[in-house]
C-alpha cells in the first residue's frame, strides 16, 4: 500500500526537479543577451534619467506648436520697443522670457529650438550611421583590397580632429547653409561608425554561426545582412547615441565660429547660443544661459542613455 | 619597433598625400576656381588673367599638382590672401602661441585628473565618487566657448582677476626668443614679462583643459577600479606589503596605462578646442588664423596649410604615445 504512494511521490519529486531546472535554465542562460541587457538597463538609475531628459525633449520638440506661447519668427512691436544697444526686454507679461536681439518671443524660440537641435542631431548622426555602415560592411564583408581601400580612406578623415574637420568641410562649401552643418558633422562620425562595423564584422566572419550558415550554403550575401549585420547593430546604437550628443556640441560651435545656418529666422540652440547668446552676454546673459543649459541637458541625456547602454551591453557585467 | 615605427611613418606619408590631393582638386573643382577665391567675383578679366598666368593656373592641371606637392614638401604655401605675407611667415608665428596654451591646458588636464580620477575610485560608490561622475559628465556636455565667455564674463568684467584677452599686457616688455611668452620671460629674466603672460594664460588654459580633464578623471577612476579587482593587487596585499606601495608600484602605474593613450587622442580635441577657445580670448595662435581665414572671403592658401599641420601634429603625437606605450607597457614590447 505504501509502495505505490512512496513511488509516486519520489517520481513527482524528480518531475518537480527537472521542472525546476528547465525553468531557472530558461531564465538564466536561455534568456537573450538583449533581454538581460534592457533589465539591467532599466535597473540604472543612470540609463532612466537619461532616458527622462530624452523623452522630456523630445515631447517639447513634437509639441512644440502647442506649447509654445507665440510664433518663434514673429517680431513683436512691444518687445522691439524695448530695444536698445544695451538693453533687450526681459521677462513681461505674455512673454515669459522676455524678447531676443530681434524682439522676437525667446520663450517660443526656444521650444521650438528643441525640434530644430534634435532634427540637426538626428539627422547628422544618422546620415553619419547610415554612410559609416555602409562602408564598414562592405569593408567587412569583402575584406582584400576593398578592405584596404576603405580603412586608407577613414585614415584620411581621421587624421584631422572631428571639428576641424567639420570645419574645413564647411569652409570649402561656398556658402554654409543648415544643410552644409548637418552634412558636415554627419562626415565626421562616418569613420568612426565605418571602423566599429567592420572590427564587428571581422570578429564574427569566424565565428560558429556564420561558419555554421556558410556550411548550410546560405548565400555570403543573405550570411551579411540575416547574421553578421544584425548581431553588429547594438554596438552601432550606442555609439549613435553617444555620437548624437557630439553632434549637436559640434554644430553649436560651427555656429559659434560663424559657419552655422545664416537664416536668421531659424530657432536652433547651437546657433541662438553660438551667434547672438554670446554677442549679448553682458547685455541678457539668458540668452546665452537657457540655450547652454538645453544643451548641456540634451547632451547629458544621450552620454548617459549611451555609457549606460553600453555597460549594460558589456558581457562582463552579465550575471 | 622599428618597423612599426616605418610602416606608421609611411601610412602619415599617404594619409598627407591624400589630404593634399583632396584639398588641391577641391580648391580647382570650386566655381571660378582659386583665381576667384582670390580676387573675388568682381575682378576684371584682364587682372583676373594676369593673375591666372603668373601663378601659373594657365598650366595643364597635373603640372599644377606637381608644383603644388613640390611646393608643399619643401614648406612654400605661397601667400596669404588676407596680409600677403608668406603663408609660412604666418603660421610660424602664431604656432607657439597655440602650443603653449595646449601645453598649459594639458598640464591643468593630467595634473589635475589623474588625482581627482584616483580619489574618486577610492571613495567608490560614496559622495565624492558620485559627485565626480556628475561633474564630469556636465563638464564634457558644456559646450567650451560657452564656458571660456562665462569665465570671462565672471572673473575679467567687474573682478579684474584676470585679463580678458590676448597674451600679454599692451606696455609689458618682452623679448621673443622661442615664441612661449611664459618661457621668454623666464630665459632673458624679464620677471614680469613672464608672469603678465601666465596670468593671460590662467583662463584660456582652464577652458581648454575642460574636456580633456573630465576624460581623464574618468579613465583614470576606470582603470584604478578595474586593476584594484586584479588578483596581483590582492597577492600584494596578502605578501603584507604596505599600502602606499600597493598604491604606487601596483595599482597607479598599471592603471595609467589607458590614460596615456587617452593624452594622445585628446590632442585631436586640444586642437579643436583651440580654435574655439582662442576665438574666446582673441589669443592669436593657429585657432585664431583658422577663424580669421574662414570669416568672410576663405583665405585658402593659409587654411590648406592650417589643415595640414593639424592632421601632421594629430598622427605625430599618436604616433609618440604609441611608441611611449610600448616603452611603458612591457606587454607591448614583446609583440
Amino acid at each position: 500500500m505504501n509502495g505505490p504512494g512512496g513511488m509516486a511521490t519520489l517520481a513527482d519529486h524528480k518531475r518537480r526537479r527537472i521542472d525546476e531546472l528547465t525553468a531557472r535554465t530558461a531564465e538564466g542562460g536561455g534568456v537573450s543577451l538583449l533581454r538581460d541587457a534592457g533589465r539591467r538597463l532599466l535597473r540604472n538609475p543612470a540609463a532612466i534619467v537619461g532616458g527622462a531628459i530624452i523623452l522630456l525633449f523630445l515631447i517639447i520638440a513634437i509639441f512644440a506648436p502647442l506649447v509654445a506661447p507665440h510664433d518663434p519668427v514673429q517680431r513683436f512691436p512691444e518687445l522691439t520697443g524695448g530695444l536698445t544697444v544695451d538693453s533687450i526686454p526681459g521677462a513681461s507679461a505674455g512673454h515669459p522670457l522676455g524678447s531676443d536681439p530681434l524682439g522676437r518671443d525667446f520663450a517660443s524660440r526656444m521650444i521650438y529650438g528643441a525640434r530644430q537641435t534634435l532634427f540637426v542631431g538626428v539627422l547628422a548622426t544618422l546620415i553619419g550611421l547610415l554612410c559609416g555602415v555602409l562602408l564598414g560592411a562592405i569593408a567587412g564583408a569583402a575584406g582584400g583590397w576593398v578592405d584596404m581601400l576603405i580603412m586608407r580612406i577613414t585614415d584620411v578623415m581621421l587624421a584631422l580632429p572631428s571639428l576641424l574637420l567639420a570645419i574645413t568641410l564647411v569652409a570649402l562649401a561656398r556658402q554654409p547653409t543648415q544643410w552644409t552643418v548637418i552634412v558636415a558633422v554627419a562626415v565626421v562620425n562616418v569613420p568612426i561608425f565605418a571602423r566599429l562595423l567592420r572590427g564587428s564584422m571581422l570578429a564574427q566572419r569566424e565565428s560558429d554561426h556564420v561558419l555554421a550558415a556558410r556550411a548550410l550554403g546560405v548565400r555570403q550575401r543573405h550570411i551579411v545582412t540575416r547574421h553578421m549585420l544584425p548581431n553588429s547593430l547594438t554596438a552601432v546604437i550606442v555609439q549613435a547615441t553617444l555620437t548624437f550628443a557630439v553632434a549637436i556640441l559640434d554644430a553649436a560651435a560651427l555656429s559659434f565660429l560663424g559657419l552655422g545656418d545664416p537664416d536668421i529666422n531659424r530657432a536652433e540652440w547651437g546657433l541662438m547660443l553660438g551667434v547672438d547668446g554670446v554677442r549679448y552676454l553682458e547685455v541678457r546673459p539668458e540668452l546665452a544661459y537657457f540655450p547652454a543649459i538645453a544643451i548641456i541637458l540634451v547632451a547629458l541625456g544621450f552620454t548617459l542613455l549611451g555609457e549606460s547602454m553600453r555597460e549594460a551591453l558589456d558581457p562582463k557585467n552579465r550575471r | 619597433m622599428v618597423r612599426v615605427v616605418l610602416r606608421r611613418l609611411s601610412q602619415l606619408g599617404v594619409t598627407l598625400i591624400a589630404l593634399m590631393t583632396l584639398i588641391f582638386f577641391w580648391l580647382r573643382s570650386l566655381p571660378g576656381g582659386p583665381v576667384d577665391a582670390l580676387l573675388g567675383e568682381r575682378a576684371t578679366p584682364q587682372t583676373r588673367e594676369t593673375l591666372t598666368r603668373a601663378l601659373g593656373y594657365d598650366q595643364p592641371i597635373w603640372v599644377q599638382y606637381g608644383r603644388f606637392l613640390r611646393n608643399v614638401v619643401t614648406g612654400d604655401f605661397g601667400n596669404s590672401i588676407r596680409t600677403g605675407e608668406p603663408v609660412a611667415d604666418v603660421i610660424s608665428r602664431a604656432f607657439p602661441a597655440t602650443v603653449e596654451l595646449a601645453l598649459a591646458a594639458i598640464v591643468i588636464a593630467v595634473g589635475l585628473g589623474i588625482p581627482l580620477g584616483y580619489l574618486a575610485a577610492r571613495h567608490h560608490g560614496r559622495l565624492l565618487d558620485n559627485a565626480t561622475i556628475v561633474v564630469t559628465l556636465v563638464g564634457i556636455s558644456v559646450p567650451i566657448f560657452f564656458l571660456g565667455y562665462l569665465l570671462k564674463d565672471w572673473l575679467t568684467q567687474g573682478t579684474h582677476l584676470f585679463p580678458p584677452s590676448g597674451r600679454i599686457s599692451t606696455g609689458v616688455e618682452n623679448t621673443g626668443v622661442t615664441g612661449f611668452f611664459v618661457l621668454d620671460g623666464l630665459l632673458t629674466r624679464e620677471w614680469d614679462a613672464s608672469a603678465d603672460a601666465l596670468w593671460h594664460l590662467i583662463l584660456p588654459a582652464v577652458t581648454l583643459a575642460t574636456i580633456p580633464l573630465a576624460i581623464i578623471v574618468r579613465i583614470t577612476r576606470a582603470g584604478v577600479l578595474d586593476v584594484l579587482d586584479e588578483d596581483y593587487v590582492r597577492t600584494a596585499d596578502a605578501k603584507g606589503l604596505r599600502n602606499a606601495t600597493i598604491r604606487k608600484r601596483h595599482v597607479l602605474r598599471n592603471a595609467l596605462l589607458p590614460v596615456v593613450t587617452t593624452i594622445g587622442l585628446q590632442t585631436g580635441t586640444l586642437l579643436a578646442g583651440a580654435v574655439l577657445t582662442e576665438k574666446v580670448y582673441n589669443w592669436g595662435g593657429l585657432g585664431t588664423l583658422i577663424t580669421d581665414s574662414i570669416s568672410g572671403s576663405r583665405d585658402y592658401p593659409v587654411l590648406q596649410a592650417l589643415i595640414l599641420l593639424a592632421a601632421v601634429v594629430f598622427i605625430v603625437v599618436n604616433l609618440l604615445v604609441d611608441l611611449s606605450y610600448a616603452v611603458i607597457d612591457p606587454r607591448v614590447r614583446v609583440r
